[in-house]
């Protein structure tokens, strides 16, 4: 009665601890879900410390706001929401099993991605020039009020880490790739995929919230 | 003399510590005996039903509605009766009564420093009259300190570029401890300092030979000055006309409407603020045009300036909630 | 070395140095666990010692204040992040977890295996950081003073950074193994308590952890880049940085209790031989207990100038997490009554835990009401409830969780005489040194302090020779404990003759962990239903005859 030969058709993607294919998925989103709490939470204290810093210094993150570009930003918004839709359309391309397909719109999301990451270089290279740049090394002068640096420390600090997510989430996205291209994936069996799809929705999210809360102000 | 405090706590030398010894005992007494039911208990049944014999089955009776409500119930109505006590007694150690005679204190790594309204000032050794509320103005020159005197039973942290206020009144002239409670450093344990209360009388003896120390006058006195050396009384008056700012006369511990419709009260923060970034607080009607004095002004110059501003406003003294 | 009769375990299968160190084996990743908690457990207490040592007297007698400060940082920063916090869900979770729930393994083995190695990476992190100019600032980390430190405090925080995902990464792995890797049929409400309790911590583990790493990454960045966050020199908060802090520091105190209590459950009932009485209010009390946890970290500041409708809201909130340990305490003794108890050493160690763990929860009522927290905040009064609580509550647990567990790990019976007087001599030797603190903190002695005024000392005095004995007694412990290993007695299945699924597979199990499908034939407690044969009371222990 061992349990080592009561799966004679073991499907290669099912682990030996799980009963079957749909618990193995099951626990995979939990897991998947689980974790994007807690990015969520790991943000979320970043997004306590704006408020309060916000509120502590309002006239002045008024005015330092007007120093980020709203059109790259709003190019970045976009750029990102599209990448979420590539991203979902490549899981559906697998649930057809098509394998070319998906490969495309997997590249397709991390061009889109890689697009996003060269717009901030320029925003954050034209921030460095200005000298616009976070706590002691702080040496712009054209915003009124005290302590602007305040305000661009925020900045760097949430965007910084929002754009640190951006690049694990290429890394994924270009593993995801290689494990398709190696015919891993099946319609059976997509699992890593839906999961780099909920992380990438995630980041996607986060940024919408960053970008009103940094670019809109007022 | 005074006895409060049970055989653990030191005897109680202000006049809130024989209301918070009260407290403490009632909760020493009341855990005194929850311990007792329940180690009793346990002590009981570890004796009573030592298993003994054969293996046999035992009672499946395993809950009772009555029984979970009622170990809910009791603690919650105990707990409830201890918040609303706690409440009581913390509400008079936060409320300072209007009258006290007001210490600056300073801390710093690793001494603390005293100012005193007539313009003496101390290090480590606060004297004190017995008899009459103090109340401490505290902040701290580098890291945050902590004040506490633990026969007053008060405890307040210190913290740099902000004012934390604690008060007390002290019962019986003596020499107290007083000892630095957060972590400051190598000299943090040898940050010990004196509470020093005296008679009444000694008090004022003390104040009248005292004077001559710091600059010679008193913070109120020496803040009237930088009044007119660093340049206020360009845009504020004394005598409520409206300059570029608002007059200093009156506007002490009255309610200010902002620029933007919200009311602040005009306390020591409020000051010290609108000195360091006066574009923080607008005040509604005028431009934010005053420029910051952060690097310019040292410590002992705000506190200066803002005992200044005080004293033009008198008889509307500030009542603190902390 | 290991006395077996070619009988395939966990331990033996499969072999060689690499399996270990590639393993996906839930068994070996909590064994070795156990011993980096043994190591951990052992450097914290070695610092203690020293500690205790210099306190014997006021003034100077084995070292000078900054090393004073150096070592009492570094004893919080090592007992709390590399021992505690992991202990027992790391230790014994993942090795009885799955065993519990009729599984092979967790939801995610790799997850877990990367889980161990970035606890040792983060340990290494800590450790180095000790080599270097070890930091001095207490564990709490307080701005401004770690800002403005020039000693190690990057790498400190790096290592407790890093050493957040670990505990990130099994709070994740064990709710998603009880959601999805029970035995079919297996209700929430038929569950081992111990599953409830560490359900209720990787909640904990999962919510709060994350707010710990942001708060250290900005420490870190106010340090490297003088970023000005908490700097009042620039605008910023040295308050905020507490708010941040305790946000994620009080809810891990819950992280290291509720476990605790988990095992407490189990073994009250076997050792009772009884059905664990409201077992639902038990189950509910832990998620409770998680939930208002979030919701109390302002009572760590009631003095730090926070308003005072802050301080009171804090301090009523604090009360109501209170009341759910006080039902979980009266329901285990509920289920003592009238029961079959044996005070054998798992048991003892229970009985230890509802002394010293009532003692610590109800001295955490003198803190919470403000009044009397103003006088006792920053004493020796705090430094002894926390001590009550995390060793007289957690750590007496887990000592009950390895001793009751341990021939399920090992296949050996550990001599039941030394264990006994291990832990006696532990229980008193707890009291002697930290009952002392409670006594000197009402009188007024702060914490954190490297000399102190003579009137002080005779207490001090008093608690550093508790400390000797209860270092004796961990010695003694660790002796009968490694002894059992090459010499103890083979041990049956089911020593303790218990209930729940753990004690059906082989001892030591094998890799699969049954050797049988398992089958829920009964509850976990159903004592008053199945007799349950004792192995022990087949076997003779030592010199104690039964």
């Amino acid at each position: 009665m061992s349990h080592a030969d009561s799966h004679a058709a073991h499907p290669k993607h099912l682990a030996h601890h799980f009963s079957d294919s749909v618990q193995q998925a099951e626990s995979a989103k939990l897991g998947m879900w689980i974790f994007l709490l807690t990015e969520i939470l790991l943000f979320g204290g970043l997004f306590c410390a704006y408020a309060v810093f916000r509120a502590w210094n309002h006239e002045m993150f008024y005015s330092a706001h007007k120093f980020l570009d709203v059109t790259l930003g709003s190019i970045n918004t976009v750029v990102l929401i599209t990448s979420s839709v590539t991203m979902a359309l490549s899981i559906h391309a697998m649930q057809l099993g098509k394998k070319k397909q998906t490969l495309i719109l997997l590249a397709v999301t991390l061009l889109l991605a890689a697009i996003f990451l060269v717009v901030k270089y320029f925003e954050y290279s034209h921030k460095f020039h200005l000298g616009q740049l976070p706590g002691k090394y702080y040496t712009f002068t054209g915003v009124p009020g005290d302590n602007p640096h305040i305000f661009f420390s925020v900045y760097f600090a949430m965007t910084g880490l929002h754009g640190l997510h951006v690049l694990g989430g290429m890394g994924a996205i270009i593993w995801m790739m290689v494990r398709t291209a190696k015919n891993s994936f099946s319609p059976e069996y997509y699992t890593p995929l839906e999961l780099t799809g909920l992380y990438w929705h995630l980041v996607d999210l986060i940024w919408i919230f960053l970008f009103p809360l940094l670019y809109l102000i007022g | 003399m005074d006895t409060t405090g049970n055989i653990f706590l030191p005897s109680g030398q202000s006049t809130i510590a024989g209301e918070v010894d009260a407290l403490f005992s009632f909760l020493f007494w009341a855990s005194m005996i929850l311990f007792a039911i329940v180690m009793g208990g346990v002590g009981y049944f570890i004796w009573r039903y030592r298993h003994r014999g054969r293996e046999t089955v035992t009672s499946g009776r395993a809950h009772s509605t009555a029984l979970e409500f009622t170990w809910t119930a009791i603690p919650i109505i105990m707990v409830l009766i201890v918040f609303f006590w706690g409440f009581n007694v913390y509400m008079k150690m936060q409320v300072v009564p209007k009258d006290a005679l007001e210490i600056k204190v300073t801390g710093q790594k690793w001494f603390w420093s005293f100012d005193y309204p007539h313009g003496a000032a101390t290090v480590n050794e606060l004297v004190i009259p017995a008899g009459k509320s103090v109340k401490l103005l505290m902040s701290s020159k580098d890291v945050i300190h902590s004040f506490f005197v633990p026969s007053f039973r008060i405890k307040m942290d210190v913290v740099p570029n902000r004012y934390s206020v604690t008060w007390f009144e002290a019962m019986n002239p003596g020499n107290y401890d007083l000892l630095c409670t957060e972590f400051c450093g190598k000299g943090h344990s040898e940050m010990i300092g004196l509470v020093k209360v005296v008679s009444e009388r000694e008090y004022n003896e003390w104040v009248e030979t005292s004077a001559s120390l710091g600059e010679g006058l008193s913070l109120a006195e020496y803040g009237a000055q930088l009044y007119k050396s660093k340049a206020c009384i360009t845009c504020h008056s004394l005598d409520g006309t409206a300059l570029v700012g608002p007059s200093f006369k009156d506007d002490f511990g009255t309610m200010r409407v902002l620029t933007g419709g919200q009311s602040v009260r005009i306390d020591e923060n409020y000051i010290r603020e609108s000195i360091l970034n006066p574009q923080a607080k607008v005040a509604a009607g005028y431009d934010p045009v005053m420029p910051t004095y952060q690097g310019i002004l040292k410590d002992r110059q705000i506190d200066a300036l803002v005992e200044y501003i005080k004293s033009l406003a008198k008889n509307g003294a500030a009542d603190e909630a902390e | 070395m290991y006395d077996n009769e070619s009988e395939r375990n966990y331990l033996n299968t499969p072999r060689g140095w690499k399996s270990w160190l590639f393993t996906l084996d839930h068994k070996r990743i909590g064994l070795m666990y156990l011993i980096a908690m043994a190591a951990a457990f052992l450097l914290g207490g070695i610092l203690a010692t020293l500690v205790r040592l210099e306190l014997l007297t006021p003034g100077r007698d084995i070292m000078g204040a900054e090393t004073y400060n150096q070592i009492f940082t570094l004893h919080g920063a090592v007992m709390i992040f590399l021992f505690i916090i992991p202990s027992i869900p790391a230790a014994l979770g993942n090795f009885i977890l799955p065993q519990m729930l009729g599984a092979k393994d967790v939801a995610f083995p790799r997850l877990n295996l990367a889980s161990w190695y970035i606890y040792v990476l983060g340990s290494l992190f800590a450790v180095y950081s000790i080599w270097t100019s070890a930091i001095d600032t207490g564990w709490t980390f307080y701005t401004p003073y770690s800002t403005d430190s020039t000693k190690s405090v990057i790498s400190m925080t790096l290592g407790v950074f890093i050493l957040g995902f670990s505990s990130i990464f099994t709070g994740m792995n064990f709710i998603v193994t009880i959601h999805k890797l029970r035995l079919p049929g297996q209700k929430w409400f038929e569950l081992p308590l111990f599953v409830w309790g560490l359900y209720a911590t990787a909640i904990i583990q999962v919510l709060a952890t994350p707010v710990l790493s942001i708060t250290l990454v900005l420490l870190i960045i106010e340090k490297a880049g003088g970023v000005g966050i908490f700097d009042p020199a620039m605008g910023g908060d040295p308050v905020l940085f507490q708010h941040f802090f305790w946000f994620y520091s009080h809810p891990a105190v819950y992280i290291m209790i509720l476990p605790g209590m988990g095992i407490i459950s189990e073994v009250i009932s076997v050792f009772s031989r009884k059905k664990i009485f409201g077992y639902k209010a038990i189950a509910f009390s832990s998620i409770a207990i998680a939930f208002i946890g979030f919701l109390v970290w302002g009572h760590h500041m009631f003095v730090s100038t926070q308003s005072s409708l802050a301080a009171v809201i804090f301090s009523f909130l604090t009360f109501m997490n209170a009341i759910p340990s006080g039902v979980k305490i009266f329901n285990w003794m509920a289920t003592m009554y009238k029961g079959h108890i044996k005070l054998e050493t798992p048991m003892l160690y229970a009985f230890s835990f509802l002394f010293l763990f009532t003692i610590g929860g109800l001295t955490g009522i003198f803190l919470g009401v403000i009044a009397t927290d103003i006088h006792l905040h920053d004493t020796y009064f705090v430094v002894a409830h926390f001590h009550y609580v995390m060793v007289g509550g957690t750590v007496m647990a887990f000592l009950a969780g390895i001793h009751y567990w341990w021939p399920k790990m090992f296949g050996k019976m550990y001599n039941e005489f030394w264990a006994r007087i291990a832990c006696l001599i532990i229980f008193i030797g707890f009291n002697f040194t930290f009952f002392t603190q409670f006594i000197l903190g009402t009188k007024g002695m702060p914490r954190r302090y490297y000399t102190y005024l003579d009137q002080y000392q005779p207490l001090h005095a008093f608690s550093s020779v508790g400390s000797w004995i209860l270092g004796l007694g961990f010695i003694i412990m660790a002796v009968y404990l490694i002894h059992s290993l090459f010499k103890g007695e083979k041990a049956g299945r089911n020593p303790w003759g218990a209930l729940t699924l753990e004690w059906t597979s082989p001892i030591p199990p094998p890799p699969e962990n049954f050797d049988k499908d398992p089958v829920l034939n009964h509850g976990p407690y159903d004592y008053d239903k199945v007799v349950m044969e004792r192995d022990i009371d087949k076997v003779k222990m030592g010199s104690v005859s039964r």
